[in-house]
């Protein structure tokens, strides 16, 4: 048979020539054989100078990425949106781009309205719901909070939404285009903003990229660090995560205390680098500040404090039937709509995808220990809200573990013998991390000096807001800002 | 209704007591730079490496615009003398933009002026409508942080509301993006005179990272003039606590 898909692992390069290109026949029909074998759609871009379309699909089961490579014909190529909903997208994504047009797609909205976009922000065509008594609800990109910007369009009959559109690209500040077009000096730092609080999860990934170009091995202490780093985000925001659905719920005892104890982990954070976010924590080759024994011992006894606490803060409101109550059976994202919508993560495992990268494509310490993975089934927001519970007991089990390793490991640098000095030419790689709101893929191409030609980031933000939109229909319009936070997705991670 | 009340007792009481109380920041924290020129000479591997070219060199004395930088203490780790040390000094806000080029701690600290007298109507109400207009997500959670119980931020009267119609000045993060310049502003229009605008992190500041690019605008004083610069990227939660209580004239210089 002859070899028309490239099968790679999880931060593999693999030199450009060796992906076969296909014509627009073929490419359309191998990736629907792929998206119909229910693999995620992980990536899937075009290269406009070269006029070619790449698409990257990932098989948990085997820890595989298929890539796919195809010319476009006359700027077209076949939407594969009717016949599967992951792809729509991603295709609107590739027409506000470069202009190749998916032919067949349902809609081409705008995705983040960049400076050349036709579309004016704020008012492209929405979906509309005729009859007598509809009522249309906007909200937002200025909303009540202190959050992001974005436009909710509900198109409601009395209380209940029948639709929910999610229009963004407020936050939209270009920097796939920076990193391409800049100087190098900057990525790094570009990286760390693309999602604020999510700083540690795309450094991992954007490291791991520049590492593997260029055979440049991380020490094994360094790799346990950048996974703790990790952890602590990921406890970080889900303890936050839970003291605002309690806050939502109007429970404000839990919320207070989680909201203080959220602090707490980001101060742990501030322990390893400075900064509570992790800026400066993780770069290309290592991390960037030395970690003393005295550092592991406080962080040891404060994540042990943050953990109880945290437990004794949220009992309260899972043990609370009314609040138990307000969580069930509502905003649900059933196990086949989150399959066939892509999602990922954790409101991905809540509805029964035992999908985590950390397991299914093991990267840097996870490599060496792994982690167990959390799921629920049924998806409501009660799932999403207990997935969160569970993995912040799981995370500071694994930080634990992994900081006694650290006490006793060799903390010198590996000597990378054949460590190159300029990345690998005209080879594309993708680097796919779990960050704390599911997988974060980055995809980039490199050119004949070794520079990026192409760097495509994917925050999980972009492959769930269409969830949240799905989750709220059929539901009471009052339960959206609980559906809202059940996701707490990532504006800036979507518009980049 | 008891469990609560145990619960309680078990978290303890948490409010900080600042600012009659200082905190200790971690070890790598960077606040304030303090710098050394004397050994410069004609290196200027500093102004090369900085991601945000925010450090300038005039008569042979290098100082750091604090309005652009992000603090990650590049030009003090590649200094082949050690000139630059980014000190533990967590109080950064300034009302004008020119005292953001520092060099010295001391001179910084001593020649800022906060406008407290004219702005006396706010010490003991200040009411803000937080607009996020580009930011990543970091200078927001830090704001938001601000609620909860360690800093309190409703014990100084100081409270987030969500209409602009009741608030009595706007907070800015992020470096305005052209997406987002018609909601600023109508925010800023629909703020009620008098009103105040406070820039929070870099990207508000000057553009930040994000400085010179067509998608936004290099912070918001390109639109609306600022009364507050609080630096940072993101500024810490109690950075960001000690410029509003300077403005307000809650702590007084």
């Amino acid at each position: 048979m002859k070899k028309i898909i490239t099968t790679i692992h999880n931060n593999e390069p693999i030199p450009l020539n060796k992906i076969p290109v296909l014509n627009p026949g073929e490419f359309t029909e191998e990736l629907g054989a792929l998206l119909s074998s229910k693999y995620h759609l992980s990536a899937y871009f075009a290269d406009l100078q070269n006029e070619l379309l790449y698409a990257v699909c990932s098989d948990a089961e085997k820890g595989l990425l298929y890539v796919l490579a195809g010319t476009i014909d006359s700027g077209q190529f076949i939407s594969l949106t009717p016949r599967f909903p992951q792809t729509q997208l991603f295709e609107r994504e590739i027409f506000e781009e470069t202009g190749f047009t998916p032919v067949g797609h349902p809609w081409l909205k705008p995705v983040r309205f960049p400076p050349n976009s036709k579309y004016k922000i704020g008012e492209p065509p929405f979906f509309k719901m005729e009859g007598d008594e509809i009522h249309e609800v906007a909200v937002g990109p200025v909303h009540a909070g202190v959050i992001e910007p974005g436009h909710f369009r509900f198109q409601c009959h009395g209380e209940k939404v029948y639709h929910l559109e999610i229009s963004l690209g407020y936050q939209h500040r270009g920097i796939e285009k920076k990193i391409v077009s800049g100087s190098n000096k900057k990525n790094l730092y570009l990286i760390e903003t693309a999602a604020g609080d999510t700083t540690i999860g795309h450094t991992t990934a954007y490291t791991q990229i520049l590492e593997y170009l260029t055979n440049n091995k991380v020490s094994i202490s360094d790799n346990i660090v950048r996974s703790v780093a990790l952890e602590l985000e990921r406890c970080a925001n889900h303890v936050g995560d839970i003291g605002a659905l309690a806050g939502d719920a109007g429970f404000l005892p839990t919320h207070a205390f989680c909201g203080r104890i959220r602090g707490d982990f980001l101060n742990m954070t501030a322990l390893l680098c400075g900064n509570r976010f992790g800026r400066g924590l993780i770069v290309p080759g290592g991390i960037g500040y030395q970690i003393s024994d005295s550092i592991i011992e406080n962080l040891s006894v404060k994540i042990k404090k943050g953990l109880k606490e945290f437990l004794d803060a949220s009992k309260l409101m899972f043990d609370n039937p009314s609040i138990v109550a307000r969580f069930q059976s509502i905003d649900k994202l059933n196990l086949e709509s989150s399959i066939d919508l892509g999602i990922v993560g954790p409101a991905a495992r809540a509805a029964g995808i035992t999908r985590d990268i950390r397991q299914d494509f093991a990267y840097g310490n996870y490599r060496f220990s792994s982690i167990p993975v959390s799921g629920h089934i049924r998806g409501n927001v009660y799932e999403r809200a207990y997935v969160r519970w569970l993995e912040v007991q799981v995370s500071v089990k694994y930080i634990l573990d992994q900081l006694k390793k650290l006490n006793n490991s060799d903390k010198t640098s590996e000597k990378s013998d054949n460590k190159e000095l300029r990345p690998k030419k005209n080879s594309l790689i993708v680097s796919l991390v779990e960050g704390w709101r599911g997988q974060i893929c980055h995809t980039a191409i490199t050119d004949n000096e070794g520079n990026f030609r192409k760097y495509k980031i994917y925050d999980p933000s972009f492959y769930n807001w269409f969830g949240l939109a799905q989750a709220l229909r059929n539901q009471q319009i009052s339960d959206f800002p609980l559906c809202n936070k059940s996701f707490n997705l990532s504006y800036c991670g979507h518009d980049l | 209704m008891l469990k609560i009340l145990k619960t309680r007792i078990n978290q303890g009481y948490k409010t900080y007591n600042f600012p009659k109380k200082l905190p200790a920041m971690a070890d790598f924290f960077k606040g304030l730079p303090q710098i050394n020129s004397d050994n410069c000479g004609s290196c200027t591997l500093c102004i090369e490496e900085c991601p945000v070219s925010a450090i300038e060199k005039l008569d042979g004395t290098i100082s750091i615009d604090i309005g652009k930088c992000i603090f990650c203490n590049k030009c003090a780790d590649i200094c082949p003398e050690n000139s630059i040390v980014f000190t533990k000094e967590f109080s950064l806000s300034t009302t004008e933009r020119e005292k953001l080029l520092t060099n010295n701690v001391e001179t910084f600290i001593k020649e800022r002026e906060f406008k407290a007298e004219e702005l006396g109507l706010f010490k003991k109400s200040f009411n803000i409508r937080v607009v996020s207009a580009g930011g990543c997500g970091a200078c927001e959670a830090d704001i938001n942080v601000l609620n909860t119980l360690t800093f309190d931020l409703s014990r100084f009267g100081i409270h987030y509301v969500a209409s602009p119609r009741h608030a009595d000045g706007m907070i800015i993060t992020g470096p305005v993006t052209k997406n987002m310049e018609l909601a600023v502003k109508k925010v800023y229009q629909a703020i009620p005179s008098p009103k105040v605008v406070i820039a929070v992190g870099a990207c508000a500041i000057s553009g930040g990272l994000y400085a010179d690019s067509c998608e936004n605008y290099n912070g918001i004083s390109d639109l609306i003039p600022v009364d507050l610069f609080i630096p940072g990227c993101p500024p810490n939660p109690y950075t960001i606590l000690d410029g509003l209580l300077r403005l307000i004239g809650k702590i007084k210089s």
